[in-house]
């Protein structure tokens, strides 16, 4: 009948001469119905078990697998916290916020791997300052974007539109920077600076405004016009995060339902109004969430900024100047660091950065979660 | 009799601002493409212009001198990419199997995925110092194993999480499926439904491969970068984003040129990546499921 | 050949939801069995528990007792074996979507280790030709996937697929529900012939199908089993009054 070799107890096996070979247990090998013979495949699979240890390692490795994740963070987190320890106890909490001041210049010294000088606070204040420029130049497009491509964008177009911020998203910081260099920071040095200059130098402004210091030679648009700088950094993290912002701030506010747009054009409202009543403000939450997240991303973006920032660690008030981030003093310096100290310090930066970042990131994903889930439920 | 043409007023004012929205938004939407238009613009034609047969088979000329190629950081990069990729890709997909299949709706599974997301928006130059302390400073010397374990980091989250989305694709119905034939669950689990949703979670490996394709931090003080050949896994090694990196800020005309080459490369790579996720994302089911 | 069912005191719940209660019930072997009532009154969840189905939902709960055969399938057995005993189709055509035909059909041998390509190859044939499936297919058994298949055709392959293994019980849930009405006949057809080998249970929202193909039937209404007579009984003099309203259409 069959050349199956199936293991097969001693006690009711009705052909009794297929050998023995694995040992099963007796309770899954009766058959459900005893007086009749059983065919092949029945006993075939009558001896095989139940494979409930099997599934046991097997879903024990998958869960091995996703407690890396966890694992990876915590390992993260305490080398930083060990190799940093040098800085740390030699300046503590005055790392972040204190300076020497140049004896012969009179100038404040932040950094100075020579001498052992290390203070971040310019890097702190580069990474601040290329945020919010990056914010400023970024959330009214993206959220422009995303109204134009929820809102009003032609069917045809929204996909392959949508294809092309979302391929901006995928570029690599290195090519971002490259281009940068070469395509972005003359344009700024030459057609867009000139233009933020004259008005920041405009009489009339410096007049009214001259109490806040941003106007003039010494203001937010003071000093050398090289290109590079603060600005430049700000602006090529301004169209690395676009996307992020967009792609988010999109997916809340499809999120919004269509009865609240409905109910709004029911009572007469422009597409305008519609837009500012029912869509906007349902979504406002989520939209933050998104920007946030786009924060995130410019604290911690490194190759661009570091190809664009001029690298000094320096403080000045003019967006022209040079700077450096966090990020990018650690590229920078990081290889070449010129004793343990430094390079413990470049570790506290670098700490300081991820700390930063997870706290940034984790209030994002809570907002833009606490809008998008549930969101399918709510659209039935 | 008054009040009428006030409120004309009132609703021209009214679709003048409609109108006025529209425009801005149109108008943030050119200012996004344009950009992005201009990069892609460059890259062809600087990139395009500068690609030869020894920018494939050529290692770098010494500094000034014209010629040479990246044959060696293409190789460079496969060799931190697949050190990258064995780490990274089969603890990617088993977490992601953890969450669709073993912890769906349990609060250590929200936890893992709110982990990922976050450790998805850690910074890649704070990966470059874990893979640092964790293997260059024992080792004490840099190398291209350390490269790949800092991008390994970085596919881990991405990898869960695709593949937690492509396998939720998966109709319930196929799994009850196998289960009603008496299919253990780890080989309905592999068999079934992983292989079911394989086009998808293929494509979210490579998605997450051309991500870390494109870094640099990370390798930035783990691989360090080599002038020469190297394959070895105990050297450091050259890599594509590294070398555009150091030509890209040089002074010599030549390296800019192959700089561009090289980016073009890496976005071609990235393009079709992107492109194939899309494609299988966007079908919203995956093959044959009903 | 087939066995018969004993279920005493079934209790089943999703949740908090008590969708099972203290149903009892012997389901004769060689027979087929027809369930019906109107939608969510239990009956799905009744043939789930049979193979212990039920509990793949981390929600789901059972209590109680169903000897299949001579096993207690709740103590004396796992899942995994008792559901390589208890064949099941569902209510939509489930076909594997990256597999063939031929690899459908078998997938329950070759899944479970199964490696005898001349066994596998008669398996296939047999279970193809039982579900009455083997002449529109067999030409590109291993070319075409089975998702291809139309409708009516991947269920008739979901059928093959149970009986490839061999079951000695062969649950059906509506499976005929998601069908055109040719394709429904050949599958009532189908059932009317195998229920002379295997014990069938088939759950049906279509009182003229259980008609049709069953000798008992089964009246289930809020989670409990109202009636359980002959099929003739049921339907000319049924002795509950619930029953009658049900199945002269007052209601469901």
């Amino acid at each position: 009948m069959s050349n199956l070799h199936v293991p097969n107890p001693a006690a009711g096996n009705p052909e009794g001469s297929v050998p023995v070979r694995i040992p099963v247990p007796a309770a899954a090998q009766v058959s459900l119905q005893a007086d009749q013979p059983i065919s092949a495949v029945r006993r075939y699979l009558l001896s095989r078990g139940s494979s409930s240890v099997a599934d046991r390692i097997f879903a024990g490795i998958m869960l091995l697998c996703a407690l890396v994740i966890f694992a990876l963070v915590a390992l993260i987190a305490t080398e930083l916290i060990t190799q940093s320890h040098l800085s740390w106890h030699a300046f503590g909490l005055s790392f972040f916020y204190r300076f020497n001041v140049d004896p012969i210049t009179h100038l404040p010294l932040f950094w100075d791997p020579v001498n052992g000088i290390f203070y971040a606070l310019p890097f702190i204040y580069g990474t601040l300052i290329t945020s919010l420029v990056a914010l400023c130049i970024a959330v009214p497009l993206a959220i422009g974007l995303a109204i134009f491509l929820t809102e009003m964008c032609p069917r045809w177009l929204r996909s392959p539109l949508s294809f092309f911020t979302e391929l901006l998203a995928a570029i690599p910081s290195v090519v971002y920077g490259l281009w940068a260099i070469f395509v972005l920071v003359p344009l700024l040095r030459d057609n867009i600076n000139p233009i933020f200059i004259r008005i920041f130098q405009l009489p009339l402004l410096e007049r009214l405004f001259g109490w806040t210091h941003l106007f003039g030679d010494n203001g937010l648009f003071g000093g050398v016009n090289l290109g590079l700088g603060l600005l430049g950094a700000g602006a090529i993290l301004a169209i690395m995060i676009l996307p992020i912002i967009a792609a988010l701030t999109r997916e809340v506010m499809s999120a919004v339902p269509n009865s609240q747009r409905e109910a709004a054009l029911a009572l007469g409202a422009t597409r305008w109004e519609m837009i500012r009543m029912a869509v906007l403000r349902n979504a406002r939450i989520g939209i933050v969430g998104s920007i946030i997240l786009g924060l995130g991303r410019a604290l911690g973006e490194t190759m661009a900024v570091a190809m664009v920032i001029g690298n000094s660690p320096e403080i000045h008030l003019s967006l022209l100047s040079m700077g450096h981030s966090m990020a990018s003093v650690i590229a920078n310096e990081f290889t070449e660091a010129t004793s343990d100290m430094h390079r413990s310090a470049l570790i506290e930066v670098g700490l300081a950065l991820f700390l930063v970042t997870i706290i940034v990131n984790a209030f994002a994903r809570l907002l833009v979660w606490a809008v998008t889930r549930g969101a399918p439920a709510r659209v039935q | 009799m008054a009040a009428r043409p006030r409120q004309n007023l009132h609703s021209a004012w009214r679709t003048v601002k409609d109108h006025l929205a529209t425009s801005l938004a149109i108008l943030a939407t050119l200012l996004v493409v344009a950009p992005l238009v201009a990069i892609f613009f460059y890259l062809i034609y600087k990139g395009a212009s500068s690609l030869n047969l020894a920018f494939f088979t050529q290692i770098p000329k010494p500094e000034g001198e014209v010629g040479g190629g990246m044959a060696n950081a293409i190789v460079g990069s496969a060799v931190v990419l697949g050190v990258a990729s064995f780490f990274g890709i089969p603890i990617g997909i088993g977490g992601g199997i953890y969450l669709a299949e073993f912890g769906r709706g349990t609060k250590l599974a929200n936890a893992i995925r709110f982990t990922a997301d976050v450790l998805n928006g850690v910074p890649s130059i704070v990966m470059g110092i874990a893979a640092f302390s964790l293997i260059v400073v024992p080792m004490h010397h840099f190398s291209s194993f350390a490269g790949g374990v800092a991008l390994g980091i970085m596919m881990i989250p991405t990898v869960t999480r695709t593949t937690e989305e492509m396998l939720l694709m998966v109709p319930h119905s196929v799994r009850e499926a196998a289960l009603g034939l008496g299919v253990p669950n780890w080989r309905s689990v592999l068999s079934i439904t992983l292989k079911t949703a394989s086009p998808g979670v293929i494509t979210g490996c490579m998605l997450a491969f051309a991500r870390v394709a494109g870094e640099t931090a990370p390798l930035l003080f783990t691989a360090l970068g080599n002038q020469f050949w190297s394959v070895s896994l105990n050297h450091e090694i050259s890599a594509l984003p590294l070398q555009i990196y150091n030509y890209a800020i040089s002074p010599y005309d030549d390296q800019h040129r192959q700089a561009w080459a090289g980016s073009l490369v890496l976005i071609a790579l990235i393009v079709i990546a992107v492109s194939l996720v899309r494609f299988f994302t966007s079908r919203g089911t995956l093959k044959g499921a009903s | 050949m087939g066995v018969a069912i004993e279920v005493k005191a079934l209790n089943a719940w999703y949740g908090a939801t008590h969708t099972l209660q203290d149903i009892e019930l012997n389901i004769p072997a060689n027979h087929a069995t027809a369930l019906i009532g109107p939608s969510g009154c239990g009956k799905s969840t009744f043939v789930r528990c049979l193979n212990r189905m039920h509990e793949t939902n981390p929600i789901a709960r059972v209590t109680g007792t169903v000897r299949i055969g001579d096993l207690d399938i709740y103590n004396d057995i796992s899942p995994v074996e008792i559901r390589r005993r208890v064949g099941m189709v569902f209510q939509r055509p489930n076909p594997f979507p990256t597999m063939s035909i031929y690899d459908n059909v078998c997938s329950g041998l070759k899944l479970n280790g199964y490696r005898n390509r001349r066994e596998l190859d008669e398996i296939v044939e047999r279970s193809l030709r039982s579900a009455a499936l083997w002449d529109e297919v067999k030409d590109d058994l291993k070319k075409k996937s089975g998702a291809s298949l139309s409708g009516g055709q991947q269920q008739r392959m979901c059928i093959a697929r149970a009986l490839a293994v061999d079951p000695e019980v062969l649950l059906m849930d509506e499976p005929a529900s998601a069908l055109d009405p040719v394709s429904t006949s050949k599958i009532e057809d189908l059932i009317f012939q195998l229920k002379s080998q295997y014990t069938i249970v088939i759950v049906t929202h279509n009182m003229q199908q259980a008609a049709r193909v069953a000798e008992k039937t089964g009246f289930f209404l809020n989670g409990r089993l109202v009636e359980f007579d002959s099929t003739h009984k049921i339907f000319t003099n049924p002795s509950d009054k619930r029953t009658e309203d049900y199945i002269t259409g007052r209601f469901g």
